[in-house]
């Protein structure tokens, strides 16, 4: 019965003596610094323990030492190629703290700086993948098709990545003469570029564990669930426009790095209908007190980034500083599920599913 | 002539005689020969410690395109590399971890500390988990400061960083 | 329409200067906030109705907070809270929790943990936020997993709160009973200071 009565050649070995412990990062080939402690079985994962942290840089405390407009500039370092995109939630709860109201101007040129952010936060997360699967033309196409949305958003903000271009109450300022031509040009070729990129993949997810681990952004899309803030939830002039989300339902990892180049093709349709409905001239941003101080409340808002829904919580306690400042982000929130896809799954396949998650460790440790 | 010099008593020392001249010689054109070398081929380590990675990445990407000055695109094998570009924040879970990743590098090796917070500690001065710059773990040999650089800035560093092998001695 | 003064948490500390504090007399100052109707805003008929359901279900044992557009905050206690979120499940199918974020309050000596719970299949809370909070108590010289801040987790209720209950654990120290795994997520592993968003804990220079 036991193992020393058989003769050497028949001795079965151990399941935890095969076992090994492998070391994935925080150095690795891919993008980003996290740790994955993987257990494999020869060539297959046991079970995988993510290991964040190598970027927690304490911006939820920082916050809690500077008044609303100081806290603008760290806030958006967690993403800074879609940096737009998370200081949208914190601008919304901070007006709305403030009592501030936009000006209809502002709403329409958000939409469009926060649509042309998603497709540089999607390019530059295409070209890692590229990097991530070892495929080079992956690589420099996204990344050198975003230069030509840098642009614009470099005409309409003065940055190349760190705009810090939402500020509580609108926008910091109005964009350029002739920019909506430009813009519309650059947009259509950028969707007939995009269009080009027909692009082995696995690690799948069913749609009702997308919905138990409370997954968001592209990995729930692409498990089937329709559910995108912009159309559920629509904040500033979104109700307005007319958002088609793409919903996949395959749930691997092939339809997850398909849904965020699907939704570049929505952005460019968002974008052009904002063009199209924006007043034509107006005010961009309501003037704001000095050192404003937001009442005895707390306010919860959240908007569609790149990764998925993010979240701001803000705590007031009638001071200028926010008493406590949380960002709920869609890279933390999709995290839970890479210990669950990578059961059982090829080594091999671990970038593939690692990357697909849509998870950028920055934003994630905040 | 050179037999009898060449006793097996003094053969060390007349090698070693031989070795200097020789050194002497050529020491010079190939010290040259081998910083331009170095030079032209810099390999960075694939290490992104945070958000300057971003602009790291359009550098490598086809406008920007460093490898016309021969910076090559970050590498994955540590062992074949000589240039660590710290693109950011180095937070105290991360410095041992860089350090560890600048340990295992061959001779000779460069550093090049990306962004304001690689350098002093940015915009995160008063972060509990952030390191106020790099220079109590690495030694930095170009700083490009910024928030994050430009790209056409990493670029410059690396120049610099170029004409600094240049003027170095040969190791 | 108890509902415009929220929470009453911080109220004794202001009033005391009525003259300089404009934004603490809210009901008496009209003029200042006259761009945005504050005092008259109308309880949304939909929200108020789960907020009633829940308050029905557990009469005096949770408090509903407020009644925003799109957001609901219940309060209950640490007793109650895992009987409160499987009917929030169950009942209000609200499947998964978006955040669990942990307050520090020194002066009350407690800290509060909020859930804030979404739902992704049931296409009429799709808007919805509903946040449940929770208080554990608060220690002076805190010990975090062994002191008496302590809350029952409710991963076994949502799933997905398993990451953010551990990074409630190592940033504010409320440890988790019945959580799988409460090891440090973040923070370095040599971590040996106060949880740093505890607000006695001090940046450095501030």
């Amino acid at each position: 019965m036991s193992s020393t009565s058989l003769p050497p050649g028949l001795q079965i070995e151990k399941v935890d003596e095969r076992i090994m412990t492998l070391n994935v990062g925080p150095q690795h080939p891919g993008s980003g610094h996290m740790r994955i402690i993987v257990k494999i079985d020869g060539d297959y994962i046991v079970s995988a323990d993510p290991d964040p942290g190598y970027v927690h840089r304490g911006e939820e405390k920082m916050a809690e030492y500077r008044n609303y407009i100081l806290n603008i500039p760290h806030l958006e370092r967690p993403v800074i190629h879609d940096s737009c995109n998370v200081l949208y939630p914190y601008c919304l709860g901070a007006e709305e703290l403030l009592g501030l109201e936009v000006p209809e101007r502002a709403k329409y040129l958000r939409v469009i700086a926060s649509e042309l952010n998603r497709c540089v936060y999607i390019q530059y997360w295409l070209a890692i993948y590229g990097i991530f699967l070892g495929h080079s033309t992956m690589f420099m196409w996204p990344a050198g098709d975003r230069e030509l949305l840098i642009d614009m958003l470099e005409k309409m903000t003065g940055a190349r990545v760190t705009h810090s271009y939402f500020v509580p109450g609108g926008i910091r300022n109005d964009v350029p003469a002739n920019f909506e031509d430009m813009l519309l040009k650059r947009v259509n070729y950028f969707e007939k570029r995009i269009k080009e990129y027909a692009a082995v993949f696995a690690g799948k997810l069913s749609r009702e564990d997308a919905i138990r681990l409370g997954t968001t952004g592209s990995t729930l899309r692409a498990s089937g669930v329709n559910f995108d803030l912009r159309v559920k939830e629509p904040y500033d002039a979104y109700g307005e426009l007319d958002v088609n989300v793409p919903v996949l339902k395959e749930g691997d990892s092939y339809a997850r790095s398909k849904i965020p180049w699907l939704d570049m093709l929505e952005s460019c349709n968002i974008i052009r209908q904002a063009v199209q409905k924006m007043p034509k001239s107006g005010s961009v941003r309501v003037k704001l007190k000095p050192n404003p101080k937001g009442g005895n409340d707390e306010v919860y808002k959240r908007v569609e980034s790149g990764r998925g829904s993010l979240g701001c919580y803000i705590v007031s306690r009638n001071t200028p500083e926010p008493y406590r400042l949380k960002l709920s982000v869609g890279s933390f929130r999709n995290l839970i599920c890479l210990p669950y896809l990578l059961k059982g799954e090829k080594l091999g396949n671990m970038p593939a599913v690692y990357w697909s998650l849509n998870y950028w460790p920055v934003e994630a440790d905040r | 002539m050179l037999k009898d010099l060449l006793t097996p008593q003094n053969a060390n020392v007349f090698v070693g005689k031989l070795g200097d001249v020789l050194v002497k010689a050529v020491d010079q054109p190939l010290g040259y020969a081998i910083n331009w070398s170095r030079l032209w081929s810099l390999w960075p380590v694939h290490i992104e410690t945070a958000c300057c990675s971003v602009e790291f990445g359009a550098a490598s990407g086809p406008r920007y395109d460093v490898e016309r000055f021969g910076i090559i695109e970050a590498f994955g094998s540590l062992r074949q590399c000589d240039l660590v570009v710290v693109q950011g924040t180095i937070t105290r879970k991360m410095a041992p971890r860089l350090r560890l990743v600048y340990d295992q590098m061959p001779e000779p090796k460069y550093v090049i500390a990306m962004g304001a917070c690689a350098i002093t500690g940015g915009l995160y001065f008063d972060s509990y988990n952030v390191l106020p710059g790099i220079d109590g773990i690495l030694p930095v040999d170009v700083y490009v400061p910024g928030c994050p650089p430009r790209p056409e800035t990493l670029i410059q560093g690396c120049m610099l960083l170029q004409e600094k092998i240049k003027r170095l001695k040969a190791r | 329409m108890s509902e415009p003064e929220t929470n009453p948490v911080e109220q004794p500390a202001s009033p005391a200067t009525p003259s300089s504090t404009p934004p603490a007399a809210k009901p008496a100052t009209t003029p200042p906030p006259a761009a945005k109707p504050v005092p008259v805003k109308e309880i949304p008929p939909f929200e108020k109705s789960i907020a009633d359901k829940v308050e029905a279900e557990f009469s005096g044992k949770v408090k509903v907070e407020f009644v925003k557009e799109n957001r609901i905050r219940i309060k209950t206690s640490k007793e109650d809270v895992v009987q409160v979120a499987k009917f929030l499940r169950d009942e209000m199918h609200y499947d998964h929790a978006e955040s669990v974020s942990g307050v520090d309050y020194p002066a009350e000596k407690e800290i509060e943990v909020v859930y804030h719970l979404g739902s992704y299949t049931d296409p009429q809370l799709a808007n919805q936020v509903l946040a449940l909070a929770t208080r554990a108590p608060r220690e002076e010289n805190p010990n975090p997993g062994f002191d008496s801040t302590r809350l029952p987790s409710l991963r076994d209720v949502f799933y997905s709160v398993e990451f953010h209950e551990r990074e409630c654990f190592e940033m504010l120290g409320v440890f988790f009973e019945g959580h799988p795994d409460n090891r440090r997520l973040l923070l370095p592993e040599d971590w040996a200071d106060l949880p740093p968003l505890r607000k006695d804990f001090r940046n450095k220079g501030r």
